[in-house]
């Protein structure tokens, strides 16, 4: 019980997650509708876009939400630093990369923590 | 399904399945079914039903901006606080759309069609529509985007169901393993995808920008991550294309 339930519950999605959210992708479709394919401002815009990912990267890395929080910022960091390296060296393989990281902060979650 | 004189080698719907097949076959199955499962501990935690955290999926679709959402609303910060919180760290999507619908758009697509794929837009779809959209044939690349996203979401939808019927036995350990997802995928795909020299600076960046940013307790810090560093990283790719010019 939250006060979120029922109906009441959906008008609040709406109202504090849906329209902030979507707003920022219509003004995209509308602000992107003139640019060209080879244009020079799309290589400034992509630049952004892939910064502000770098920045929900570190947000979450450095200000973990719920229970990732559990684990220390060392643990965190290799495991990020290790998958990384993995990836790189393992044919750039996403996969491999996402698999190496995801056991580094387990196996290091489970001898630090405990 | 136009019966034009051309014979158009991919119809709408293989189109749309062809996109919903390489979203079944790519690396965020794994991630996005994580992450939501994750989420759904979360939003467990804060006494979210599992229909609301459904509908929350299908309208915001955006697992960084949902937690944002569920643990604001959850730990009782007021509506205004939380449209705000949300929508600034969606900002990141304008840039996002504004870049990649120069690579949807068909010769005879209509604004209202990128409605949709704009909606679909978020890290996973954007980078793998990066990759996969060059071989679709471009009158039907915002089919095959809808074909992606719809992939994408149904994967945080089955996400959010198991999270519920799991969440109770899972161990803090593996909930945290799931939040890790999404950090450790954004970096290796967003790596993956950054062959200008502009791009991978922009990364490396704003990497390091946002803690910065964010013990100088600078509000808006998303924003202007994504602002300083990826003006930066322009400024130095046009500094070396003005450089190799000169050599020449």
């Amino acid at each position: 019980m939250n006060g979120f339930e029922g109906l009441w519950g959906y008008i609040v999605l709406i109202l504090v997650g849906f329209l902030p959210a979507d707003v920022w992708r219509l003004l995209g479709v509308i602000v992107g509708r003139g640019l060209d394919e080879e244009s020079e401002l799309l290589v400034w815009v992509r630049a952004v876009a892939t910064a502000v990912l770098a920045g929900v990267i570190a947000k979450i890395l450095f200000f973990p939400p719920g229970s990732l929080a559990t684990m220390p910022l060392s643990v965190r960091v290799t495991a990020i630093v290790c998958g990384f390296l993995a990836f790189l060296l393992v044919r750039r393989s996403v996969f491999t990369g996402l698999a190496v990281g995801e056991a580094v902060l387990i196996a290091g979650g489970y001898w630090l923590v405990r | 399904m136009s019966s034009d004189a051309n014979p158009e080698p991919l119809s709408v719907w293989s189109a749309f399945f062809a996109g919903l097949g390489a979203s079944y076959r790519s690396v965020f199955v794994f991630v996005l079914v994580g992450t939501y499962v994750g989420l759904a501990a979360l939003a467990q935690d804060y006494g979210f039903s599992l229909a609301w955290l459904m509908a929350s999926t299908v309208l915001v679709w955006a697992g960084p901006s949902q937690v944002i959402l569920i643990s604001a609303l959850g730990g009782g910060a007021t509506l205004a606080e939380t449209a705000i919180a949300v929508g600034l760290s969606c900002v990141r999507f304008l840039p996002m759309v504004v870049a990649l619908l120069p690579q949807m758009r068909g010769p005879h697509t209509r604004a209202r069609d990128l409605l949709l794929p704009a909606h679909f837009t978020a890290a996973s779809m954007w980078v793998e529509a990066f990759r996969l959209l060059p071989a679709v044939p471009p009158e039907r690349r915002v089919v095959f985007s809808n074909g992606l996203g719809a992939g994408f979401m149904s994967c945080a939808l089955l996400g959010c169901i198991i999270g519920y019927f799991l969440t109770a036995s899972l161990p803090p350990l593996l909930t945290a393993a799931m939040l890790f997802l999404t950090p450790m995928s954004f970096l290796i795909s967003t790596a993956r995808n950054a062959r200008s020299l502009a791009d991978r600076l922009a990364l490396a960046l704003g990497l390091i920008i946002l803690p910065l940013l964010v013990y100088a307790d600078i509000g808006l810090d998303l924003m202007w991550t994504g602002i300083i560093a990826g003006t930066v990283a322009y400024a130095v790719h046009r500094l070396r294309g003005h450089l190799r010019g000169a050599r020449r």
